[in-house]
């Protein structure tokens, strides 16, 4: 399985959840897969996702689902740090891990070498941390969601992206429709 | 009231309730002084451009936010206050301790001071300069100029307005 086809297969489990998705090719393929006022895409701001979804977490009570990457994470490393220490038991953190800096064409990252982002977050203070194949995400996911436990889920899977269309949403556009989504009854 | 209690009286009254910071000596007390204010979650970031990206998720979750960091801080946070914070126009006020300025004892700050105004120039980003003691009586105005305008606007407070190290 690549990243599109975890994208795929969780799109029901995050349907109504509130989702934070990372910079390029995770948010263009969860826009076409299955656009969601309740989806924040990050247009620009590479590494962020998981920072967004902390914030956002710990200012509200609906649950939380950051849908990151390795070189994403790996930019922003000491995310995890914050994270473990300001721990908000509505905040999922996913990390699709294929190794590679995806959207700018397949780059290996050092999580595809010897660097594990699992042991990072344990390391880091994270309490809840679970690795699993690409297969397995959704399980995982859900499994997740049902805890009511803030988790970091690093779901390891293929290199490779599919064609997708760039998002010509306008971005306050899909920051107003998401801050709807956030104070409306449901999710 | 001290000026950094006064500077917090200011974002309590003005419904700020999430404060990051990334610490700078000369901004000490005013941390002490969000840590200990009971209406406001501090979450201490190891980044600005991480604390900006804490700052978005917030105000998107109905929570007005701020940030605290240094104006060397201007360098490392281009892209996100371009790309992020600009773009999606959120508001936030960040102050800024502006060293490399008169008084300053230590050399390589300087480097980014005389920088710093011409980047937040640059980036159009409303900048206030706190210069003397008194100065502070303005962050209330400037606070509701940044939630009114839905903009990153930048507060620097340099050592003389601080009284020196």
């Amino acid at each position: 399985m690549i990243r599109s086809d975890i994208l795929r297969a969780i799109a029901p489990i995050i349907r109504d959840k509130l989702v934070v998705c990372n910079i390029g090719l995770p948010s263009q393929e969860l826009h076409m897969i299955d656009d969601q006022a309740s989806n924040f895409y990050m247009l620009g701001t590479m590494g962020l996702a998981s920072s967004i979804g902390l914030g956002l977490a710990i200012a509200q009570e609906k649950t939380v689902i950051s849908i990151d990457g390795d070189g994403s994470i790996l930019t922003n490393l000491g995310t995890l740090a914050t994270i473990a220490n300001n721990e908000s038991n509505n905040f999922i953190l996913l990390i699709i891990d294929n190794g590679s800096y995806g959207s700018t064409g397949d780059q290996p990252t050092y999580a595809g070498k010897k660097t594990s982002l699992s042991a990072v977050a344990r390391a880091c203070g994270c309490e809840n941390v679970l690795e699993c194949q690409a297969e397995d995400t959704g399980t995982a996911l859900q499994l997740a969601i049902d805890s009511k436990k803030m988790t970091i889920i690093v779901s390891k899977c293929k290199s490779g992206n599919i064609k997708v269309p760039v998002i010509t949403k306008d971005p306050v556009v899909i920051r107003d429709r998401f801050m709807t989504e956030v104070v409306s009854s449901d999710g | 009231m001290s000026i950094s209690k006064k500077i917090v009286a200011d974002f309590v009254a003005n419904g700020v309730e999430f404060v990051t910071t990334v610490p700078c000596k000369q901004l000490g007390g005013v941390i002490d002084a969000v840590e200990k204010a009971p209406s406001i979650y501090h979450i201490p970031s190891n980044k600005e451009d991480e604390g900006m990206g804490l700052c978005a998720g917030a105000f998107m979750g109905g929570k007005r936010s701020a940030i605290i960091m240094q104006n060397t801080a201007i360098g490392v946070t281009v892209n996100t206050l371009v790309t992020l914070t600009q773009f999606y126009r959120m508001p936030l006020p960040m102050l800024i301790s502006y060293r490399g300025e008169l008084k300053e004892p230590v050399a390589c700050q300087v480097e980014m001071a005389v920088h710093t105004k011409a980047l937040l120039t640059q980036l159009n980003i409303p900048t206030y300069h706190f210069h003397h003691q008194g100065d502070e009586e303005e962050f209330d105005a400037i606070l509701k100029y940044t939630f009114m305008s839905n903009k990153p606007v930048a507060i620097l407070t340099d050592a003389t307005f601080w009284g020196g190290y």
